[in-house]
């Protein structure tokens, strides 16, 4: 208890010098607590995948459609319990600033595939039965406002032209980390349109979604789908959720391999801040630490010493840095939410903040203690300043 | 009479500790400002770079890239029967009627699949593009199942090397010749007959048509012609002014991402100067007592600090910017939200980032060091004489 009072005490002897590093420590973990949310936050899709669930989609790449007809030799696979089927339709609301991501599916199938959408069984009805209807995730609903009956336009660019939809009802996610921010309409309206428009691309799906029976049959079922369209005018590529969402962020992989260095630059900055702070602390102190050779403390109390008043300041700057995480957080998911509809600090981040300042305070320490415990008395109490 | 230059520099010297350690700090500072601005800015350039003024872009009215586009046979007729439509040498049109598809390749480093564009071209393609040279093999014949690839792409990808195939489509396609585009978007593309990739795809339409003009002064009169013709439905851009909009998210997106980033970083190592120099301050309290008496006025001890700390700023500024030149030997390559495909690019360091940079230290040297100065130059002669 002694040991922590006096620890305190040093720590405050230099009220200003302290506060800024405290200051400087707090900023850091914040900045770092965000960073890491922003990684995980671009890895929410694969969170939220489900390993029941697989994704078909052209071999060629994700721009070629599949044909519609694949989904009757699909459902023949042993192992599938469900298919369903989807278009990225990529349609703008407005401007291109409101980016939302928006898909038509076939939408019985669908909802029964995503239990995790929650609907209440009005809208559900509402939505199945209105050819022109959308569901829309809360967090987008709230965003534009948007109330059940409103008619929305969206202009497409891969399907050319102006399309309305009428909101038929607001989903819910069973849980924080489900996106709540997507625009699903109905596969058949799409398909109506482009079939009188351009008779040639009807008939064609961007994606099926498959159900399976149980996780472990997934890589089976997968070959087995594949097998069935090889060598066929669309060969396709299935595989599980998961794999999906991870190709998907392996293609931006620079970007996020730079936001994680970059919370590693910040960590390595704070510990300079501190490490400098440290320096000062124990230049002023050499002759206090003389004293106390003199009176026969070991080299071992006087690094207890030091080290601790290196973790008792970045300890105080962690908690703060850590309690305001939360609130910035909220704010920046907010702001953010178009670019990451899923934006939870997640606990491992915490513990991650707890781990960075172990050890900034350790580093920074080092080097003062040897110098402390190095020197000789005389000297030590000889010096001034 | 003002403190001598040589006072600060050697009060920095003198605590070297301290000073690496700060100075340390704002380098890292300065190198993430720049090296994330340079990369916006190698971004921009790359793609700058790959139009051409005096190219039109004509594409699908609404569609964002060449990839979303689409442009039938009988609506590219009609473009190229346009009087704006520069002729070549031999008496044919400079223009160009291309398609642009995307297909999966495993890249070179982890195997995961990524985009590349593969591009059909006409015959007076290469013409329209004097950036594209080739390197290796030769060009690819027309009519047959032939592509060339670009230097990035065989550099980034798997299997696209001179003489392997590359097999999608139900054909295979033998990669004839290595081309490089230098600093361009088109390095990342792999090119072949349009004709053939319209079969093999199974898509009856062009992407795009790309054509030279007559006199880049008729870019409008062209545009409005081709805009309000009531048979076709396409839009027609500069080709530079269609590679900077596939650009722009991506870069604002590294720009924002770069500032707020650097804006907290900042605070960290301007806190870091604060208290090296509120230390050096009180560590030299009986000195700056001795100055004042000797006759040096509150405002020259006010500039000696501010001077010192500036030199910190500036140190780590010099420092900070040389780390992040030799960042420009990398090569980035990452997927471009706007075009959903692959695209190769440098950092690049210019003159205005290295200012943005030098003065971004000097910023946080000097907001470091106002409030110490101002304690330095308030001490009052006779307390800060007594004291040890």
């Amino acid at each position: 208890m002694i040991l922590l009072r006096i620890l305190i005490r040093n720590a405050f002897r230099n009220r200003l010098r302290t506060g800024l590093t405290i200051l400087g420590i707090t900023i850091a973990i914040l900045a770092f607590g965000l960073l890491r949310t922003v990684v995980s936050a671009w890895y929410a899709g694969v969170a939220a995948s489900s390993a029941t669930r697989l994704v078909t989609r052209n071999a060629v790449s994700l721009i070629f459609p599949l044909p519609l007809a694949y989904k009757d030799k699909i459902r023949q696979v042993d192992g599938v319990s469900h298919v369903s089927w989807g278009n990225w339709f990529g349609g703008i609301y407005v401007s291109e600033k409101n980016f939302f991501a928006n898909f038509c599916v076939d939408p019985q199938s669908y909802l029964a595939l995503y239990p995790e959408y929650i609907l209440s069984d009005r809208e559900r009805k509402a939505f199945l039965s209105d050819r022109k209807g959308f569901v829309a995730g809360r967090k987008l609903a709230d965003r534009f406002g948007w109330k059940p009956g409103d008619t929305v336009t969206l202009k497409g660019v891969i399907f050319p032209g102006n399309w309305d939809f009428v909101l038929r009802g607001i989903y819910r996610g069973r849980d924080r980390t489900i996106d709540e921010t997507q625009f699903l309409f109905q596969w058949e309206y799409l398909n109506e349109t482009v079939r009188q428009r351009y008779p040639s691309r009807a008939d064609q799906v961007g994606f099926y979604m498959i159900g399976v029976a149980s996780p472990e049959r997934a890589v089976d079922v997968a070959g087995a789908i594949d097998r069935l369209f090889k060598n066929s005018l669309a060969e396709t590529l299935t595989e599980t959720e998961k794999a999906f969402q991870l190709g998907f962020i392996a293609m931006t992989e620079a970007i996020v391999m730079a936001i994680q260095l970059v919370s590693i630059v910040i960590i390595v900055i704070i510990m300079a801040v501190v490490a400098n702070t440290m320096a000062m602390t124990t230049r002023e102190r050499i002759g206090d630490y003389a004293i106390l050779k003199t009176l026969g403390f070991g080299g071992r109390q006087i690094a207890l010493l030091i080290f601790g008043e290196a973790l008792v300041i970045t300890g105080i700057g962690a908690a703060i840095g850590m309690a305001l995480t939360y609130p910035a957080a909220r704010a920046f998911g907010s702001t953010l939410s178009n670019f990451f509809p899923v934006f939870n600090v997640a606990r491992e981040t915490l513990w991650l903040d707890l781990g960075a300042a172990l050890v900034v305070a350790v580093v920074a320490a080092v080097i003062p203690t040897q110098r402390a415990i190095g020197i000789r008395i005389a000297d030590g109490l000889r010096r001034i300043g | 009479m003002a403190v001598p230059f040589s006072y600060s520099l050697r009060n920095l010297w003198t605590r070297r500790t301290t000073t690496i350690l700060t100075v340390a700090g704002m380098a890292l500072v300065v190198f993430v400002f720049a090296t994330i601005l340079m990369l916006a800015e190698g971004l921009e350039r790359t793609l700058v770079e790959t139009g051409s003024a005096d190219n039109v872009v004509v594409i699908r009215k609404g569609s964002a890239s060449e990839v979303m586009s689409g442009v039938e046979r009988a609506q590219a007729a009609v473009v190229e029967v346009q009087p704006e439509v520069a002729v070549g040498r031999d008496g044919r049109k400079l223009l160009a009627k291309e398609l642009v598809v995307l297909i999966a390749l495993p890249k070179r480093g982890n195997g995961k699949a990524s985009n590349v564009v593969l591009r059909g071209i006409g015959p007076a393609s290469l013409e329209l593009r004097p950036q594209v040279r080739l390197v290796a093999g030769r060009l690819p014949r027309m009519g047959s199942s032939e592509v060339m690839a670009g230097r990035s792409v065989v550099k980034g990808f798997r299997g696209v090397g001179l003489n392997e195939r590359v097999c999608c489509g139900l054909r295979d396609w033998r990669v004839v010749g290595i081309f490089d585009a230098g600093n361009t978007g088109f390095s990342s593309e792999i090119w072949g007959d349009a004709d053939q990739f319209m079969q093999a795809f199974r898509r009856p339409v062009y992407s795009s048509v790309l054509f030279r003009l007559r006199d880049p002064r008729e870019f409008s009169a062209a545009k409005a012609r081709l805009e309000t013709d009531p048979r076709l439905t396409l839009e027609a851009k500069r080709e530079t002014r269609y590679y900077l909009d596939q650009s722009e998210i991506m870069a604002k997106f590294l720009r924002i991402l770069g500032v707020s980033l650097t804006v907290i970083f900042s605070i960290g190592a301007m806190l870091g100067a604060m208290i090296t120099m509120y230390s050096a301050v009180a560590n030299r309290t009986a000195e700056i007592g001795t100055l004042r008496a000797l006759g040096f006025r509150r405002r020259n001890i006010l500039i000696a600090f501010l001077m010192e700390s500036l030199l910190l700023g500036f140190i780590g500024g010099a420092v900070g910017i040389a780390c992040s030149s030799l960042t420009q030997l990398i090569t980035v390559s990452t997927l471009n939200f706007q075009t959903f495909s692959e695209l190769a690019f440098r950092f690049t360091l210019s003159p205005a980032i290295s200012a943005q940079a030098m003065g971004f230290a000097l910023g946080m040297g000097f907001i470091g060091g106002v409030l110490p100065a101002l304690r330095a130059s308030r001490l009052n002669i006779v307390d800060a004489l007594r004291a040890v």
